[in-house]
């Protein structure tokens, strides 16, 4: 008895963060999404320059010591820019891809768990659903619901839940049947008690592997969305947008272009560098 | 089988339908008064009644959805551009051909270039030859598709003046477009490839074949391939239907006058009948493209293609 008492049961989180970023690339990933997350955060209120402030005189400069990064065509600071825009840029892609996450997860456990009549019309729903490719969806939503922030996030998030819905379900399919659910049963153990306090957290893993991995794609997609003149619109300094003023300088200043354009790219493979890390923390074949 | 692929086929007409409905819909919601946005704000009310009556406009939702409806699916005509009164049929058709060179060109590309680096990842795991595949393939995942066009452009039309930055004036105006829109496929069939391998890798029927003394290179490709090929088919026909849905977007970059690009300039003008056209055209190429994805699982997998022949299908 003293034996087991003295055994220190490990925080489970602090087990996970561990686990995952036991592999040299998810630390790196984590550590260049926290900068990424904190630069975007705290660097605004130390930059002396408005986000918006029009300066002339400094039109289309180039980096120097007083503008890191240039300036744009109306002589703004690209730096101060890009930090408001990664607000933006990130607050969609985890928006979007969380909100997206819940309405799929909702939905495949009621198709998984009631089955029958429910989870045939639930499931075809889905086929007609994803027939219609995730970027022309978020297209044509867009284009209904405008250009605020939460139409946006809408517009991201409908592509991905048909994706999500079929994954719940399958994995929902192989759990139903396991001695623990007739086991809550027999108790009798309400539906929605058994779906979402015994059932979901034994399916949900695969859903926080490609949510994570979601962020990335989703915030990809924002960026396309404005930059074809969708979505969040100028003068907000969105990346995807400062992507497409940019574009028409390519031949004289492409430092416009470059900037916003490897800040996605680099926020986006932080993500997907610890996405990889959290899949191989989870997946029990990998455990040692 | 050939019950099955009847049964398919139907599905896939019945999911046309329903994205005829959304698509009719989601247009019909657009908030503002079409007539309005085509004629301009000078348009006096008399003249917008007339437009509104020419349109149809101004009958009842479901009057409107029945005509389109009929028209699409019943004539095949989708009608004329409301912005330049021509034929909308007759314009997709001249643009399908480039948005199909540029999807199918690229998932050749992505077929033998991306499969071809997640085997040599897979079978050489923990080398230098692993990672450097890998590291790759996550900034190529990582990147947007069109930004990485737009570096392509920088580098090979602008500063090196090698190939044209937009248009399809000749033939080496796709060059760019197709490995742009690729890259980004290639780079998610690779990462696929190597973890599907990785699962048979370690497989029993492996370590027999290389206990009866065969060859390296058969064991990849007769007795590893085979069996890790499902999730690699499901990968290439996904990034198939993603490279085709992402046209609208590689096409703006290249000014290249595709479908993407029309459906684009579509939903900017309030010109619907194209709007319709093309989404209905994208979805039955995505629609085709998982059907025939299917079908290669059940060529490929004997056990799978059991089941259709005896007539029951276990899953649904």
């Amino acid at each position: 008895m003293t034996a087991k008492q003295q055994y220190k049961r490990p925080n489970a989180v602090l087990e996970f963060f561990g686990r995952m970023t036991k592999a040299f690339s998810a630390k790196l990933g984590v550590i260049l999404f926290v900068i990424i997350v904190l630069v975007c955060l705290i660097g605004p209120f130390f930059s002396p320059y408005d986000v918006n402030g029009i300066d002339l005189i400094n039109m289309f400069k180039g980096p120097s010591k007083a503008h890191l990064l240039g300036c744009d065509e109306m002589g703004r600071d690209i730096f101060t820019r890009l930090m408001y825009g990664g607000r933006y840029s990130l607050a969609l892609g985890l928006c979007s891809s969380l909100f997206g996450a819940a309405v799929g997860v909702i939905i495949g456990s009621v198709a998984g768990f009631f089955g029958g009549k429910i989870e045939t019309f639930l499931m075809r729903l889905m086929d007609v659903w994803a027939a219609l490719p995730g970027m022309l969806l978020c297209i044509l939503v867009s284009n209904v619901m405008g250009s605020g922030f939460f139409s946006t996030v809408l517009a991201l998030t409908v592509g991905g839940i048909p994706g999500t819905v079929r994954m719940i379900r399958g994995q929902i399919l192989t759990e139903r049947s396991k001695e623990y659910i007739e086991a809550a049963q027999s108790i009798n153990c309400s539906s929605f008690s058994i779906m979402f306090r015994h059932l979901l957290p034994n399916v949900i893993q695969p859903v926080i592997v490609t949510t994570t991995m979601g962020i990335g794609s989703t915030m990809i997609m924002a960026a396309s969305l404005s930059y074809i003149g969708l979505g969040i619109q100028p003068p907000n300094p969105e990346w995807g947008a400062m992507l497409a003023t940019g574009k028409t300088q390519i031949r004289t200043y492409p430092h416009m272009l470059l900037v916003p354009g490897i800040a996605i790219a680099l926020t986006v493979f932080a993500i997907n560098l610890m996405g990889d890390g959290i899949r191989d923390a989870l997946d029990p074949k990998l455990r040692d | 089988m050939s019950r099955y692929v009847i049964k398919r086929l139907l599905l896939t007409v019945v999911i046309l339908w329903c994205a005829g409905f959304v698509v009719f819909t989601l247009t019909y919601l657009v908030p503002g008064d079409v007539a309005k946005i085509l004629l301009g704000p000078e348009a006096t009310e008399d003249v917008l009644v007339i437009k509104r009556a020419a349109l149809g406009l101004d009958q009842p939702y479901l009057v409107q959805l029945g005509r389109f409806m009929y028209n699409t699916f019943i004539r095949f005509d989708f009608g004329d551009s409301w912005v330049f009164s021509s034929s909308v049929m007759a314009e997709l058709l001249e643009r399908i051909p480039r948005t199909l060179i540029i999807g199918l060109s690229g998932m050749i590309i992505n077929v033998s270039i991306g499969t071809i680096l997640g085997i040599i990842a897979a079978t050489h795991e923990g080398k230098w030859q692993d990672s450097f595949v890998m590291v790759i393939a996550m900034v190529f995942v990582s990147a947007p598709d069109f930004f990485v066009a737009l570096l392509l452009i920088l580098l090979f039309s602008l500063k090196l003046g090698w190939l044209p930055a937009y248009g399809i004036d000749s033939w080496t105006g796709y060059i760019l477009p197709i490995i742009s829109s690729s890259l980004g496929a290639i780079a998610v069939n690779a990462r696929q490839s190597r973890s599907s391998m990785l699962e048979v890798i370690r497989a029993d029927f492996v370590t027999t074949a290389r206990a009866k003394g065969q060859k390296e290179s058969v064991i990849t490709r007769k007795h590893m391939l085979p069996n890790a090929m499902m999730p690699i088919i499901t990968g290439v026909g996904g990034g198939l239907a993603v490279m085709i849905a992402g046209s609208p977007v590689i096409e703006s970059v290249f000014s290249i006058p595709g479908v993407g690009a029309y459906l684009l300039s579509g939903v900017n003008q309030h010109d619907y009948p194209v709007v319709w056209a093309c989404v209905i055209f994208l979805a039955l190429f995505t629609s085709f493209a998982i059907l025939i994805m299917d079908l290669c699982y059940a060529f490929l997998d004997p056990r799978i293609k059991a089941q259709y022949s005896r007539g029951k299908k276990v899953k649904g």
